[in-house]
């Protein structure tokens, strides 16, 4: 009895350790494999490059960081202002009756596979950004990626923002009320304030989501390695860069395109660490 | 009504305000019944018969094999993580000591690994499994990537799940004399039960639908596996290599609906076993 009990507790502890294991072998891995081809290419050049030409062996990655950035900010001017006027609606205005079937909704708008927002985009934002601009070309581009991924991260935020509002006790509300602000106003100046934490963690949270999305963003953004003229011209991202030449790399070009996936790794660590202060300074 | 608007007149800001928030709450709702509507009108026309057909061929792209390979590896996938994840959780809930250096870096690494992009996890699969291990493209490699993706998912549900559980249940339990494991496996887990499903049925909302995870470590062959060691293209996937080929419109339509039933029936479930714990 006593021996299966202490059997156990170390299963248990074992398992526990897994998510430490997994974290440092994907480190490992990532790092092992990606140094050497930056150390080799320098780093200066396969950061500040603006040549991606691996037929000529030519790897600076700097318009996929470009592309990054452009279509992540885009996303944000629009899956921000949006998702959390609308998570103000939920916590609220929403009757509720109406609540309980937009909330599932929203939850449902986060379920879809990317594949799929990706061939939406494809079949209906590309058509409708060529005819409605005559300067793109092709319609995939900086813009097409931006509305997309700004539909896409908008549960996110939604989730985030409402739980942070919702989290607020209810006497900052009714005390600005109570002062003679409108409804609008207390919302934005009392509870938003106090829920500002809640709220960047969400955005953060998003920022995350967007510059590692693949294969909705390979569909849309045109796909060119080359820094983006205008909003509508195309563009590629770091992720796709990967996917787009991974199955045919080999050798410097192979583990260029890993150095790629460390620069994003490297990103999405930061992302982390803003999270974590964030949350950190709200408790 | 009109004490509200007398209000909103004499503040005009405050009523710019309110407009902005019905026009995004509008919006949001919109745009999310028209995609869904979008593919389900354009698609259901073209789901075709011969789309369920065993045999995949150049001239018919059937999606049985495909989705055949995603019931298989979301039940691999499961049959890996949920143990792992369940008993972590496990440890972290009733065991650990709270605030111990060691559970703050697992929490650090699980909220890590929540946070890496998919296709971060589908080089890394290639690079370990398919690559050090040489497995190559295989469903083993697919799942086991998949695992790794899933796990914290898995985790922090049944973790919050355990914690939902009222201590009293535990000390009834230690009262009649049973041990900690004996409480564990018989009270705490079935009191929990419904939390960890709808963590695990998310989990499998994930595995569907996940695409830049498995095109480097399972590949993109599209048949039944013999083997856990032959590659195999699960639904998501076949929607991409369909895609990129680009002379398949209609059948990635066909798969756009069947993957976002899935997906919607999926959300469906979870979102019942929620609801059933939170009544309890």
């Amino acid at each position: 009895m006593r021996a299966r009990e202490s059997v156990m507790k170390i299963v248990f502890l074992l398992c526990a350790c897994v998510s430490i294991v997994a974290v440092a072998a994907i480190c490992l891995f990532m790092f092992v494999n990606g140094f050497p081809a930056m150390a080799e290419i320098g780093v200066g050049k396969f950061l500040l490059g603006t040549e991606w030409r691996p037929g000529q062996n030519l790897y600076g990655i700097f318009p996929m960081i470009i592309g990054s950035i452009y279509v992540t900010a885009g996303a944000l001017v629009i899956g921000v202002p949006i998702g959390i006027l609308c998570a103000v609606f939920l916590a609220f205005y929403c009757p509720k009756k109406l609540y309980t079937f937009i909330k599932p909704a929203i939850q449902l708008l986060a379920g879809i596979p990317s594949i799929v927002y990706g061939f939406f985009g494809l079949v209906f934002i590309v058509p409708l950004i060529r005819n409605l601009f005559s300067g793109s070309q092709s319609g995939k581009g900086v813009l097409t990626a931006s509305i997309l991924l700004g539909i896409m991260v908008l549960p996110t935020i939604i989730e985030t923002t409402e739980s942070s509002l919702r989290a607020v006790p209810e006497a900052y509300y009714e005390g600005s009320l109570a002062l003679g602000a409108t409804k609008e106003r207390t919302i934005f100046k009392s509870v938003m304030t106090a829920a500002k934490s809640g709220v960047v963690s969400g955005v953060i949270l998003g920022v995350g989501r967007v510059i590692g999305e693949t294969m909705a963003v390979i569909m849309v953004a045109g796909n060119q390695a080359a820094m983006p003229g205008s909003i509508l011209s195309g563009v590629r991202t770091l992720t796709a860069n990967i996917v787009l030449e991974m199955a045919y790399a080999t050798d410097l070009h192979r583990e260029a395109l890993i150095a790629t996936a460390v620069v994003l790794f490297v990103f999405i660590l930061i992302i982390n660490v803003c999270f974590s202060l964030v949350k950190r300074s709200d408790s | 009504m009109k004490e509200k608007l007398r209000e909103y007149l004499k503040h005009p800001g405050s009523f710019i305000v309110f407009i902005l928030i019905m026009l995004a709450a509008i919006i949001t709702v919109g745009v999310m019944v028209f995609i869904v509507a979008y593919i389900l009108v354009n698609g259901i026309p073209n789901i075709m018969p011969e789309l369920f057909e065993w045999e995949y061929n150049s001239k018919n792209v059937s999606m049985m094999p495909a989705i055949i390979n995603t019931l298989l590896m979301t039940l691999f996938t499961l049959l890996i993580a949920i143990p792992i994840g369940v008993f972590s959780a496990v440890y972290l809930a009733e065991y650990a000591k709270k605030g111990s250096k060691l559970v703050k870096v697992i929490r650090m690494t699980v909220e890590t690994l929540s946070g890496i992009p998919s296709i971060v996890y589908g080089l890394f699969g290639f690079l370990a499994f398919v690559i050090a291990l040489k497995w190559e493209y295989s469903f083993l490699a697919g799942s086991f990537t998949l695992a790794i993706m899933v796990l914290p998912l898995i985790m922090r549900t049944t973790e919050e799940a355990i914690l939902a559980v009222p201590d009293s249940y535990r000390e009834g339990s230690f009262g009649l004399g049973a041990g900690k494991l004996r409480t564990v496996f018989r009270i705490v887990i079935p009191s929990a039960m419904p939390g960890i499903l709808a963590g695990v049925i998310l989990a499998i909302g994930r595995i569907v639908g996940e695409t830049a995870a498995l095109i480097f470590t399972a590949g993109t062959t599209a048949a039944v596996p013999s083997n856990v060691f032959s590659s195999t293209r699960t639904l998501a996937v076949h929607m991409y290599c369909l895609l990129s080929e680009g002379l398949y419109t209609d059948q990635a339509y066909a798969t756009a609906v069947v993957l976002m039933v899935m997906v919607i029936g999926i959300n469906a479930l979870s979102s019942y076993c929620a609801k059933r714990l939170t009544k309890k």
